[in-house]
């Protein structure tokens, strides 16, 4: 199977500029650099139909093309290395391993939007990451990939590492944008879209680390040979973070339509011994729970997950065994979206604690009957209410949890006392 | 970890040079604020009212800005923490793989409890949410080190070896 983001993932020292060039890194900006304009880079990414890698699953080349280049405004690169959804632990590992891949995608969507300065911006807890960037960043610049009239093009890009420092909310772009430009991660309203008023402003280009790694390869290869992968409408590798009770979790990248059997039984070796599959969460906690037997029928592309009823997402799979309890794994959850509330819009600050309080009440067995319609009535005012995503990101895990794993809910209940 | 400087005065001459840097390059001073509080945490181990009303000026933002900022994100601290801060997962993939009782264990072992130093300033202990670490759950950080695919005896076996 061909490995568009990982085939350097086993090397030794794969994080080191001679490591990477070695392999050949860096020869797809220099075929840029080289001869390709702009739009030719913009339609080469069309053509490959990737998408949108964060969770949202926009195609990256249109996004690109939205970019208006009359306003006289500097345009800038966000890269969103922020990954903090659960069961999401993709990111980190190209950072970790293959950082320089991620840096030249970074530099040729610079050049195709015109950007003038990449804002990397990674979350503050990220270490290892943090430190291999900043090497690698430092080592970019010293080849004059980075800097300057770079490879003798005439095109200048700075490349600065914001680090963040603990808050869900900045994966959100326009969260992002109001960390980079030094404030409290709070979301903007949409629109303006980035792509026309963004960071400080100006035209402002919002990309997920995976997204920008794979196109390096989709320069040097083409965009058709790139949708060669996957599905019609999804095309390419999708990397899964796999978590939970089986044999062997952990990052693999699958075109896109593979079978989740397949990577569930096959590649992770199926449920270590003792546990039994129950449900599984596809694509990071915000989206819908499949029931076991319903998650073993998809495949692995945003069409068909959507069409189960749930979301490919961030591509973070959450195994849930036999032995977990569906309302504690809820409440977990809606503490977390609680905590990560920004606070600005009332119908997620207070919504998601509230639901907190109401599920945290239901797992003492302190709940009622009418709680769980409450859950409900409390998700039915969150949702699509707000200025980002975030309380519709509990909202969906209430309702697919109370829909599928209901009696679970109801067996916690207190028995009622007749009047 | 704290050290008895004027606090209203500039940050070690390393420090100050990379914040000069970044003010060169990015659009506006007031977006390197995130910068600065994070080298004011890295020298003091914590961010005091007195750095804070610095962080305003080298930012030229005002003084309920730099509040706004270090109470919105969670790993700014406003006072100290211990030598060793105890960091655990507790969202829903280390839960899955036994952070539950991996807390307790934990806190027993260090002798601290949420938000808590140790008297000896040895120890602190927070529950966080999800770090990234989820397909080698359950994890911890110490300080800024990750340590994933815990159990209770190798937990026993890192902190252990911390002095």
């Amino acid at each position: 199977m061909t490995k568009v983001l990982t085939g350097n993932w086993g090397k030794k020292d794969s994080h080191l500029l001679a490591t990477y060039e070695a392999g050949g890194g860096y020869s797809a900006l220099k075929k840029v650099m080289g001869g390709l304009s702009p739009a030719q880079v913009i339609d080469e990414v069309k053509a490959s139909g990737v998408r949108g890698r964060g969770g949202a699953g926009f195609p990256a080349g249109m996004k690109w093309s939205f970019v208006p280049q009359n306003t006289g405004k500097p345009i800038y690169l966000c890269i969103n290395a922020d990954e903090s959804e659960p069961g999401t632990c993709k990111d980190r590992q190209i950072l970790e391993f293959d950082p320089h891949m991620l840096i030249e995608g970074a530099i040729i969507c610079a050049y195709a939007i015109r950007a003038k300065i990449a804002f990397f911006y990674i979350r503050g807890e990220f270490d290892l990451p943090y430190r291999r960037m900043v090497k690698a960043v430092e080592e970019a610049f010293a080849a004059g990939y980075l800097g300057k009239n770079i490879l003798g093009s005439g095109f200048d890009l700075d490349f600065l590492i914001h680090k963040g420092a603990g808050a869900y909310i900045c994966g959100e772009e326009t969260g992002l944008i109001s960390s980079v430009e030094g404030g409290r991660g709070e979301p903007k309203v949409k629109p303006p879209f980035p792509a026309v008023k963004g960071a400080f402003g100006c035209p402002t280009i919002i990309n997920n680390v995976e997204t920008l790694a794979t196109v390096p390869w989709i320069i040097n290869n083409g965009g058709a040979a790139y949708k060669q992968f996957g599905t019609e409408k999804s095309p390419g590798t999708k990397l899964i973070s796999v978590s939970g009770r089986v044999k062997r979790p952990g990052n693999y990248e699958v075109p896109l339509g593979y079978p989740l059997q397949k990577l569930l039984l096959e590649d992770c070796g199926g449920m270590q011994d003792g546990y039994e599959l129950k449900a599984i969460i596809p694509g990071g906690s915000s989206v819908p729970v499949m029931p076991a037997e319903k998650a073993l029928t998809v495949n692995l592309d945003y069409e068909s997950v959507a069409a189960a009823g749930s979301l490919l997402g961030s591509g973070g799979m959450i195994i849930i065994d036999h032995t977990q309890k569906m309302p504690e794994l809820l409440e977990i959850l809606a503490h977390f979206y609680s905590h990560e509330s920004c606070g600005q819009c009332t119908p997620c600050r207070e919504g998601t604690g509230w639901a907190h309080r109401v599920l945290k009440k239901i797992c003492h067995g302190e709940g009622t009957k009418a709680d769980l319609d409450l859950l409900l009535s409390i998700a039915g005012q969150m949702s699509g209410a707000t200025i980002c995503f975030l309380a519709d990101s509990l909202v969906m895990p209430i309702r697919s949890f109370l829909t599928h794993f209901r009696a679970e809910f109801e067996a916690l209940i207190k028995a009622e006392v007749p009047a | 970890m704290t050290t008895k400087v004027d606090q209203s005065s500039g940050l070690a001459a390393a420090a100050e040079a990379r914040i000069d840097d970044l003010q060169r390059r990015y659009p506006t001073k007031a977006a390197t604020l995130l910068h600065v509080l994070w080298e004011i945490q890295w020298q003091d181990g914590w961010i005091s009212e007195d750095r804070m009303r610095y962080a305003a000026k080298r930012c030229g933002v005002p003084i309920s800005k730099v509040l706004g900022v270090v109470s919105f994100y969670t790993m700014y601290r406003t006072k100290p923490v211990g030598r060793h801060h105890v960091q655990v997962c507790r969202n829903i993939c280390c839960h899955i793989m036994g952070a539950a009782p991996l807390i307790e264990h934990i806190k027993a072992k260090i002798g601290v409890g949420e938000h808590e130093v140790s008297a000896d300033g040895k120890w602190s202990f927070e529950e966080v949410e999800c770090m990234a670490g989820c397909a080698w759950a359950p994890m911890m950080a110490i300080n800024e080190a990750y340590h994933e695919n815990l159990t209770p005896e190798k937990a026993d076996r890192i902190l252990g070896e911390l002095v």
